[in-house]
């Protein structure tokens, strides 16, 4: 099927291109030199760089009218709202811009398109204008940079105020593994030297060092509502990013060094579970994994939105599927599953 | 600084020495004969790097699906049609290798300088012709290697075009990473000789050999653009060569630059002490002015091209050469917004972002002033103009975007996303690419003898191109900011990405019609090489004084003397007080033309 559409659309691109160069070569006259452009060519192209600038208009309404909705709903942490209105105000500038060249370049292009016997106007240099369109970028960059810096140095200031929580994630091949710092919020000392795959001591933790006692090791990230996390990203073997993109948060894991990133939640899953955008994005979603379903296509069942960790550094083979889940909960449901987790003592004590 | 003379050599042209097909064809150190080397190499790259970005958009939009062409090209790599995963990684790495260095740097800057600068500026040939032409065997060579790594056991590079470490360090972490990794770094060392030997002989060549009375500041934007390009070339590919040295170490003689604490499939590896970091800031201090090395070639085209069609002087020259300059400047200077989230000191980050956002200043003035040239002209809409305009509004839309990437707190989402992805192929890929098809429709005739290519295969080409461009890219960007990561084989594993997979099928046909589009350019490019229709000398009616050079090629350019000049490049539509053309009936003044009496002189 898709073969037979892929050949279709062959067959009529090719049609398509023999039909327009014939219309191209009727519309000439014959002149001497053939292939410099003829007043009728410029005509042609002129109508066409014209129909060029409605086609950039279309896809721009075209795309905001139909992906808009997919885009990432709205920020579920505290820096995010400022993430989300920087982004929207540098937007905004970007579609004013953007209308106004696009619309200038191209119309000139139609409107001065060449007619014999036309005089191009002589106008090499006009200071005060090239004045005008170097300092309006200065000025309105200026604003930015302001903005963006202030609120970077913000988001990346990542301090022990307020009592975070402190949480080690733990990226290797291709795999998430989180480590919470346990009752005295202290990490334990570790090493990949220290790593004992028999002993499942897999994130390599120092056996003797007290701090790591009662660390908490999970494959599932739990986050409580309103508290702010310091998140220390570690790396056993190549790159990784950590990213979370419904927090506005992303931080690579390097071998041989400790990144780190801070946020506060402020969305928990079952809220963003009934949040209307994302209830909308579910429901088409399911429809869509309903319909595969019906085609008998695996990994279609239905969906239920959930908060993700990705890998967003290229790292092997499996990349594109290392993920581990995030739940947002409120403080007595995170203290409830973080009683029932095994601390690291607990879990080594067996093999003794 | 006055002109100067080019006082030795072939003035008298009565030593002809004899040419056998080798020295003439293929060990030449004729600068034309080299640049349609570099051209048709760089196309065959670009061949390959298109087809094979054609191959991972199908397994994109159709995610598992099987298709016979993907038995038929990968072999093993597709078992029952179905492509591999370390194939897919294979391909989008090879695909960035291929069209940033091999199309985009060589085949662009190593076609256009090669047969531009001696012909622009007046001189018999490069200043070295032996070293333009080792210049052209080790790109050859390099492209040899490269294609050559891809039939590989386990596989070619596959650690991404930015070949990070420790992924491209250590064969456990990935098969290509092997021997594949092992060629593809030899190749690119061989590649930035060959880059680095080109961009010396430029220089010289501009600084030294330009012809009686053309002065800096009467050279065209081209000679401009290509000369500054070659100097950030050589400030900037040392390092790249510096790092890839380093990493040939790591990998094969157990040093450790950039590997520490590493433990893969059940051992403990013994390097301690690197950091990946210092790679990546060593790569992207080529990395980025690698983009401008790319670009300003294109827009120095553009420049020319679209003066010459508009009828008109380009608009502020001068404030057109201080942004390559500022550009130029600038372009080495913002190559951590490249690692805002690497775990580098967010302060670093402030910094990059406020160079960074610099970079716009420029580069909107370059806008402006292309817009401006358009305005009130007599636009002659030959496809290599058409080209031109295409590129200024990509560059402009894929600049644009640069502006969130560049802002280090919004960079923090999109980052290593399919925004990123949008954006660097908008504002370098396809304005570079449309930049070298303007280039190629332009000076075509300066090549081939004065054969022309088919002027309506040519707008058919730009206009299925350019929608198609668009088609591909403006979509993108809100798969990127959906979240979906770059470089993953297919999206399938997040739930949160199904909906998007409509818009993966409609880039890839998209993507599919504008591979086609190419091969309409491929059949003129070729036909026309044998059967193009010879036009007049100087086709275009331009000023420049590669025109004034005969249509046959020849040893050394011009029989007699070399073409002296008393005027900039862009004297287009000038008129005497009284509205009169300089030369009457002729809407075009070339440099060659002595100042005529009552013409009102420029600074130039």
């Amino acid at each position: 099927m898709t073969a037979l559409l892929t050949l279709t659309v062959l067959v009529l691109v090719a049609i398509a291109i023999w039909q327009m160069t014939k219309i191209f070569e009727l519309s000439q006259l014959k002149t001497e030199h053939a292939e410099v452009a003829t007043d009728n060519d410029n005509k042609n192209n002129g109508y066409l760089m014209f129909g060029f600038l409605i086609f950039i208009y279309g896809i721009t309404i075209f795309s905001f009218a139909k992906y808009s909705k997919m885009l990432l709903p709205e920020a579920s942490s505290a820096h995010g709202g400022e993430y989300d209105q920087l982004m929207w105000v540098s937007f905004a500038i970007i579609f004013f811009v953007q209308f106004i060249t696009q619309a200038l370049l191209h119309y000139f292009a139609y409107k001065y398109r060449g007619e014999k016997g036309k005089k191009a106007l002589f106008f090499a240099d006009n200071d005060r204008l090239e004045f005008i369109w170097t300092i309006i970028p200065v000025i309105v960059l200026a604003g930015l940079i302001l903005w963006g810096l202030y609120t970077w140095t913000n988001i990346m200031d990542v301090n022990d105020e307020d009592d975070p929580l402190v949480v080690e994630l733990y990226a290797q091949q291709f795999n998430w593994t989180a480590r919470y710092a346990g009752d005295d919020n202290v990490l334990g000392d570790a090493s990949v030297r220290l790593i004992d795959i028999d002993r499942a001591n897999v994130l390599g933790l120092d056996e003797s060092d007290p701090n790591g006692e009662d660390d908490v090791i999970v494959k599932e990230l739990h986050l409580p509502v309103g508290r702010k996390v310091n998140f220390k990203m570690r790396s056993q073997d190549v790159l990784h990013s950590a990213y979370m993109p419904h927090f506005r948060a992303q931080m690579n894991c390097v071998p041989g060094m400790i990144t780190q990133f801070s946020f506060t939640p402020t969305v928990t899953t079952e809220e963003m579970r009934l949040n209307p955008d994302v209830v909308e994005k579910v429901k088409r979603t399911n429809a869509l994994r309903a319909q595969w379903a019906a085609e008998g296509r695996p990994n279609s069942e239905p969906w239920e939105f959930d908060y993700v960790l990705l890998c967003n550094k290229i790292c092997g083979k499996s990349h594109y599927n290392m993920q581990m889940r995030i739940v947002v909960e409120t403080e007595e449901e995170f203290n409830k599953w973080m009683a029932e987790q095994k601390t690291f003592k607990v879990s080594m004590a067996p093999a003794e | 600084m006055s002109a100067t003379g080019h006082e030795h050599g072939h003035d008298d042209h009565g030593h002809h020495h004899k040419e056998t097909f080798i020295t003439k064809y293929i060990f030449s150190q004729d600068h034309k004969m080299i640049s349609k080397q570099y051209l048709i190499t760089g196309l065959i790259m670009g061949f390959i790097g298109i087809a094979m970005s054609l191959l991972f958009r199908m397994q994109l939009a159709w995610p598992g699906e099987s298709f016979p062409i993907f038995e038929a090209l990968l072999g093993k790599w597709a078992p029952d049609g179905v492509m591999d995963a370390d194939i897919y990684l294979a391909l989008v790495t090879i695909h960035g290798t291929i069209m940033v260095f091999f199309v985009l740097t060589a085949g662009l800057s190593g076609t256009f300088s090669n047969l531009l600068i001696p012909l622009q500026i007046g001189a018999r040939d490069m200043a070295s012709g032996f070293l333009n032409m080792v210049s052209y065997w080790l790109f050859f060579l390099s492209s040899v290697i490269m294609v050559i790594s891809l039939f590989v056991e386990a596989g070619p590079a596959a650690a991404g075009w930015t070949i990070y470490p420790p992924l491209s360090a250590l064969p456990m972490a990935q098969p290509g990473s092997g021997a594949g990794m092992t060629l593809w770094l030899v190749s690119m060392a061989i590649f930035i000789a060959s880059s680095l030997l080109g961009s010396l002989n430029y220089i010289v060549t501009v600084i030294n050999l330009r012809t009686k009375g053309m002065s800096m500041t009467r050279l065209p934007l081209t000679i401009w653009a290509f000369f500054v390009t070659a100097v950030i070339g050589v400030i900037s590919f040392p390092v790249l060569l510096s790092a890839a040295l380093l990493l040939i170490m790591d990998r094969s003689f157990g040093t450790s630059f950039f590997l520490s604490d590493i433990f893969i499939q059940g051992e403990v590896l013994h390097y301690q002490g690197g950091s990946p970091v210092l790679y990546e800031h060593l790569f992207w201090f080529l990395g980025h002015p690698e983009v401008y090395i790319v670009l300003l070639p294109a827009l120095g085209i553009t420049s020319e091209v679209m003066s010459t069609n508009a009828r008109k002087p380009i608009f502020g020259y001068r404030a057109m050469v201080a942004s390559i300059l500022a550009i130029a400047f600038l372009s080495t200077i913002v190559w951590g917004h490249h690692m805002f989230i690497s775990g580098m000191n967010p302060f670093l980050g402030s910094v990059f972002t406020f160079t960074t956002l610099l970079i716009a200043i420029p580069s909107a003035v370059k806008a402006f002033n292309y817009i401006t040239t358009l305005w009130k002209g007599n636009l002659q809409l030959n496809p290599g103009m058409l080209f031109s305009i295409g590129l200024v509004s990509t560059f402009i839309s894929g600049g644009l975007t640069g502006i969130i990437l560049g802002d280090s707190t919004l960079d923090i989402n999109v980052h290593d996303t399919y925004f990123v992805v949008a954006h660097f192929h908008l504002v370098m890929g396809i304005s570079a690419l449309y930049g070298l098809f303007a280039g190629v429709y332009h000076w075509f005739p300066k090549m081939f003898q004065g054969r022309m290519m088919n002027k309506n295969l040519g707008y058919v080409h730009f206009w299925i191109t350019a929608i198609c461009a668009y088609g591909v890219f403006f979509p993108m960007h809100f798969v990127g900011m959906a979240g979906v990561p770059r470089r993953y084989y297919e999206n399938t594993a997040f739930p949160m990405f199904d909906e998007l997979t409509n818009v993966q099928v409609l880039m890839t046909v998209f993507a599919i019609i504008a591979g086609l589009a190419q091969l309409v350019f491929v059949y003129n490019f070729i036909s026309s090489i044998f059967y193009g229709k010879r036009g007049p000398q100087n086709p275009w009616s331009s000023n420049t004084l590669e025109w004034t050079a005969p249509q046959e090629h020849m040893h050394g350019n011009w029989p007699g003397e070399i073409p002296h000049v008393y005027r900039w490049a862009y004297d287009y539509s000038k008129t005497y007080e009284n509205g009169e053309y300089i030369i009457a009936g002729q809407d075009f003044v070339p440099q060659n033309v002595p100042l005529q009496e009552n013409e009102e002189e420029l600074n130039h």
